[in-house]
């Protein structure tokens, strides 16, 4: 091959190497986010399970890190993911069964219930408008909607603490129910309020950052 | 010019040549540097940082101590470790990285070179291709900023964009003039061989390709949420991937910092004879302003990056209030450099229009001395100003009229550079080449940026912008639309005289035109965006500007265009096409110019003796004028 | 042949340009910019604003004409033939005029955007000792708001009602606001923009800026400073209201969040809350 011919080849080689790695770097790391989990459809509204873990599955790149995840009520499945996907203009009832210990909020205020039908939550069955802000482990707030729950955790000498997701009924929880109205359709970020991320300075770190932990999405279609 | 011939000897098989102390020994040493550093840092973790780097997922000890050993790896690969080594053992000084019979093959620009060429051509390449990572990283951005409620890329990889893209830009870029054009043109403009320390020299090139990959892996731990200014305490609280942005300034800090000590002992120990002060081109005058920048302001960064460290490691809390820190102590320190930073990014630019206006207009600079005292005047005051990005956060309300009047002043010494580009094109013979068409999109982009900066200084209007896009479009103006212009134009007039090759003409024209409009278009309405309520590094905003966000997008990608036409260029002119250029393409009297292409490994065959003005352009003027009053000449 | 008289030219291109592009700037363009005549300091920044670019457009236009002049009129007619341009170095009188002007125009600046900003703070946050405090005219109170931020939201407390704290503010219409602005964790900004007023929040400072209403007013809020992976979301809407209006909102939020309020510890410039350590 005369010296013209192999510099040509040489440089297609290299551009199409370089093309190859943007683009595996878009697709594999940049666009790759958790996937979305619907609520289930009822003649009552739509229901939606979600549960807090103190440690994500082992096998998650982050076995260390606090979680949510969606629960399939039928199945029982667990599947983790933090972009939750509801109906517009309807009454959307959360469940979240709360496996993780307690830490506190940072600021208090926010241990009263906000932006849920009858402003009050149901805690265990019982109907609550406040909580100790000692006893958070965790939040669950849209603040574009003016939505926010807090968390209460089981507590330091709770027996049978769960460890890794995923957590079944048997270990120590607390059962947190409300009820919220959804607006027209849009993207809603979410996140939780409590700094709950152990290991990170101020505890806001970590998960509290990444969207698929402590952040994600209310996709309201 | 007469050259001795060089008996090269037989060359051995390429396998054979590629053992030695070269990038890929660098390479593996490195590699080999990492884990090592890895695992004694998680011997050492004390009990209580390794609960929470255990409750974390990550280790920031063992993440730094093996950042350091692979950068110590790497470095001893290259060979940096030879000369101390040998030296201490007793043998005499050399330079023999430059005089062996390496000195014609390509393998030179992959190992230490000492000489001053190879280590402009090294850097050239090397701040090129992370240019065009930092690039692409903004045409990314501006994906995103396509639709404030539909979402391309994860809210984390985003902010880890806009971090990756301006620390990039303004790690690599401030060397930009520095490293590629200073190392290789400095030397032959003051009549030298080669730099003060050329080891030194390829010391800081190699140091920064070592922290753009350090750089790079913060994709493997996540990225950083910061942004390029890294303030804490919310860098604290970053996972690893912060540990990658600490790594890469505190490298990028100890690289500025030996270059700028390098041109300024070279500019002032290693004149030749008859290159007095009043004689040096301009160009070095700009330099060595810029190496003071450098030497004064690096290590504001690297000290203040140790602390962060430190907060991140072994608990300290200097950045934590609370515990006796203050989120205060981060932004004085980083503008304290921060700001310098900015002038260091912005004074080549200068430097390089002044010098290439004379050649193309045909007349000697206008108000050299002028020129000079802008240049010192910049340098002076850039240490005093960087109280102005603080304007609004609740420093001491006292101080605030004082930088006023300082960032005010500083636009003074900036109007003399102006007033000089002005003068020397005034009855000129201008002739638009095209390094003359980036140094007037220089201007025109600088004017703006510069005027924008009066209204950023200014307090009342400051509550307005800081903080948002107003402030970013600014400095896009200011450091793209300056320095990135004048990097172009000097590679388009001295790239030539390095490689011996031409540029294809109306590819270069095409890649000048469409980048200044492109770039115009972009950054023009983000002004708008600004004062419109846009703040910045956010992944959404008011449905009200999208179809600004909008046009800035596909301005911005025509931008992306342009640099793929300058990307086209440079490989068809420079790889494929590969037509030679005459000694001096634009009959320039610099001396560089009078050499001939390729220059020689020991650039002069006798040191020259310098008894004119760098500036010989002209035809002498009769006396009196009519109108003129003050003497001189109009 | 006729020698031509550059400079002369050049300065009535000039004026040709910059007086009606300076009118039209001041006059037209400028005082409808951002952000409003919705409060003073808002007005305030567009008069500063105007009073800018009734300087900057001259001078740029200056430039414009004296470069745009010199490419056209000088451009190399003939590069066949190898002519150089005269050796002219310089000129003393040109380059002392232009330092006088340049540094007489830097200098007004200066001190005029000193002068208003020591009137009336401008609306930017002052630190905890402002230099700028504005009285609240005889016979009323200037309303004190605290503005705490966190990652990611900002929330109110009104100290002169309890001490009580609400996630959405309203403030009432001509009315002097002091806001202390202060942060739970890391460095935020309060921007509300059409009131004027922006101001860095750092945790464990008060940060002080005033505002003086004038009539109602929509306000977009938004965090001026990264402070995270929400920052672009940390936005809100404020508004001003009539002052009756103001007293009933108020009423009505310190009984909804009454139960919040017995969790809240007292009213303090600054917080340091636990946990600040690290989580877990």
């Amino acid at each position: 091959m005369s010296g013209y011919a192999k510099r040509i080849v040489g440089v297609v080689a290299v551009t199409l190497a370089f093309a190859l790695g943007i683009v595996l770097f878009i697709v594999l790391y940049l666009t790759s986010v958790p996937g979305s989990s619907a609520a289930t459809r009822t003649p009552a509204g739509a229901h939606l399970f979600l549960a807090t873990v103190p440690a994500a599955e082992l096998s998650d790149p982050h076995p260390t890190w606090v979680s949510y995840y969606a629960v399939n009520a039928r199945s029982g499945n667990w599947r983790h993911t933090t972009t939750y996907t509801l109906p517009a203009h309807t009454l959307v009832h959360v469940t979240i069964f709360e496996y993780d210990t307690q830490t506190g909020l940072r600021n208090p205020f926010i241990a009263q219930v906000t932006g849920t039908v009858g402003g009050t939550f149901l805690l265990n069955g019982k109907p609550t408008k406040a909580i100790n802000p000692d006893t958070a482990s965790h939040v669950f707030a849209v603040p574009q909607l003016g939505l926010s729950v807090p968390l209460m955790g089981p507590g330091g000498n709770a027996k049978n603490v769960c460890a890794n997701a995923p957590c079944s009924l048997k270990n120590a929880h607390e059962t947190i129910s409300f009820t919220f109205r959804t607006p027209g359709k849009g993207l809603y970020r979410w996140q939780c309020f409590v700094p709950c991320a152990a290991g990170y300075i101020a505890g806001f770190g970590g998960p509290m950052q990444t969207v698929g932990y402590m952040d994600g999405f209310i996709h309201v279609v | 010019m007469s050259t001795t011939a060089v008996t090269a000897p037989p060359r051995a098989p390429l396998w054979r040549r590629l053992m030695g102390f070269n990038i890929l020994t660098g390479i593996l040493l490195g590699i080999g540097g990492w884990y090592l550093g890895y695992w004694i840092g998680t011997r050492l973790t004390g009990e209580s940082f390794a609960y929470f780097a255990s409750e974390a997922g990550q280790n920031d000890i063992a993440i730094f101590l093996g950042y350091f050993l692979g950068v110590v790896g790497f470095l001893a690969g290259l060979g940096f470790l030879n000369y101390p080594l040998r030296r201490m053992l007793g043998h005499p000084p050399t330079l023999a990285e430059k005089e062996s019979a390496e000195t014609h093959g390509a393998l030179r620009y992959f190992s230490l070179s000492t000489d001053h060429k190879v280590v402009g051509m090294q850097y050239l390449v090397g701040i090129g291709f992370f240019f065009g990572v930092g690039g692409l990283a903004a045409m990314l951005i501006r994906t995103e900023l396509l639709s404030p409620h539909h979402h391309v890329f994860g809210a984390n990889q985003y902010l880890t964009l806009v971090g990756t893209h301006g620390t990039l830009m303004m790690g690599m870029m401030t060397s930009s003039i520095l490293g590629p054009f200073a190392n290789y043109f400095v030397p032959i403009m003051i009549g030298a061989r080669r730099m003060a320390f050329p080891r030194i020299e390829a010391f800081t090139f190699w140091l920064l390709m070592a922290a753009g990959v350090i750089l790079l892996t913060t994709l493997a731990w996540g990225g950083f949420q910061t942004g390029w200014t890294g303030y804490q305490p919310l860098g604290a609280q970053g996972t690893a991937g912060f540990d990658a942005y600490i790594g890469f300034f505190t490298l990028v800090g100890i690289s500025m910092t030996l270059l700028g000590f390098n041109i300024m002992a070279t500019v002032i120990t290693m004149r030749a004879p008859g290159m007095t002060w009043s004689r040096l081109p301009i160009f070095v005058w700009g330099v060595l302003a810029t190496a003071f920048l450098m030497l004064l302001a690096a290590p504001m960064l690297a000290a203040a990056l140790m602390m962060a460290t430190m907060d991140r490691t072994i608990q300290t809390t200097f950045f934590i209030p609370g515990y006796g820190g203050s989120s205060y102590l981060w932004q004085n320190l980083f503008w304290f450099f921060g700001h310098p930073e900015v002038y260091i990014v912005a004074l080549p630019g200068f430097a390089i229009v002044l010098e290439l206006l004379p050649v193309f207009t045909r007349k000697p600079l206008w108000g050299y001395r002028l020129a000079v005292a802008g240049l010192a005047g910049v340098t002076f005051l850039s240490f005093f100003v960087w109280q102005h990005h603080l304007f609004v956060s609740g420093i001491n309300a006292d101080l605030r009229p004082f930088y006023m009047l300082s960032t005010e002043l500083i636009s003074l010494p900036t109007g003399f550079i102006f007033l000089c580009c002005m003068g020397t094109l005034w009855r000129g013979r201008i002739r638009f080449t095209v390094p003359m068409w980036f140094c007037i999109g220089w201007a025109f982009n600088f004017l703006f940026g510069g005027i924008s900066g009066v209204f950023l200084s200014d307090v009342p209007s400051d509550v307005l912008t800081h903080g948002s896009f107003f402030s970013m479009a600014h400095f896009h103006y200011t450091i793209m639309g300056g320095l990135i212009f004048t990097f172009f134009a000097a590679i388009y007039y001295w790239v030539p005289k390095m490689t011996g090759l031409r540029f294809n003409e109306m590819l270069s024209k095409i890649h000048f035109w469409t980048l200044f409009v492109a770039f115009n278009a972009t950054f023009g309405p983000l002004f708008a965006v600004g004062w419109l309520g846009q703040p910045r590094r956010v992944v959404t905003y008011p449905f009200g500007l999208q179809t600004l966000n909008d046009v800035v997008s596909i301005a911005a990608y025509c931008i992306g265009v342009s640099m793929l036409i300058f990307l086209a260029n440079v490989v068809w002119s420079l790889v494929i096409k590969r037509e030679p250029s005459v000694a001096n393409p634009w009959n320039s009297k610099s001396i560089e110019f009078q050499l001939p292409t390729p220059l020689p490994v020991h650039d002069f065959d006798r040191i020259p003796v310098f008894d004119a003005d760098p500036y010989p352009y002209g035809e002498p003027v009769p006396a009196a004028p009519a109108f003129a009053s003050g003497g001189g000449q109009v | 042949m006729k020698e031509v008289n550059h400079f002369r030219r050049v300065t009535l291109w000039w004026l040709v340009v910059s007086i009606p592009a300076t009118l039209i700037v001041v006059l037209v363009l400028a005082p409808g910019m951002p952000p409003g005549n919705g409060t003073n300091q808002a007005a305030g920044q567009v008069i500063d604003n105007t009073v800018l670019f009734g300087i900057a457009t001259p001078v740029t236009v200056a430039v414009l004409v004296v470069f745009t002049y010199s490419l056209i009129t000088f451009r190399e007619r003939t590069p066949q033939v190898a002519a150089e341009g005269p050796a002219l170095r310089g000129h003393a009188g040109i380059q002392l005029w232009w330092i006088v002007v340049t540094t007489g125009l830097v200098l007004f600046l200066a001190a005029y955007g000193s002068i208003r900003m020591l009137e009336d703070g401008a609306g930017g946050g002052q630190g905890p000792n402002p230099i700028a405090p504005i009285k609240a005219p005889p016979g009323q109170r200037t309303l004190r708001v605290q503005v705490v931020a966190q990652q990611w939201q900002f929330t109110y407390r009104f100290p002169q009602y309890g001490g009580v704290e609400v996630p959405n503010i309203e403030l009432p219409a001509h009315s002097t606001i002091q806001f202390n602005v202060t942060s739970l964790d890391v460095i935020h900004s309060w921007w509300a923009y059409q009131l004027g007023v922006k101001a860095d929040a750092n945790p464990g400072v008060n940060n002080v800026a005033y505002v003086q209403t004038r009539g109602p007013l929509t306000f977009d809020v938004h965090c001026a400073e990264l402070c995270g992976v929400w920052h672009g979301y940390m936005f809100g809407v404020g508004h001003v209201v009539s002052k009756a209006r103001f007293a009933a909102w108020i009423a009505a939020k310190q009984k909804q969040f009454a139960p919040s309020l017995k969790k809240l510890g007292p009213y303090s410039k600054t917080y340091f809350p636990q946990p600040l350590r690290r989580g877990g």
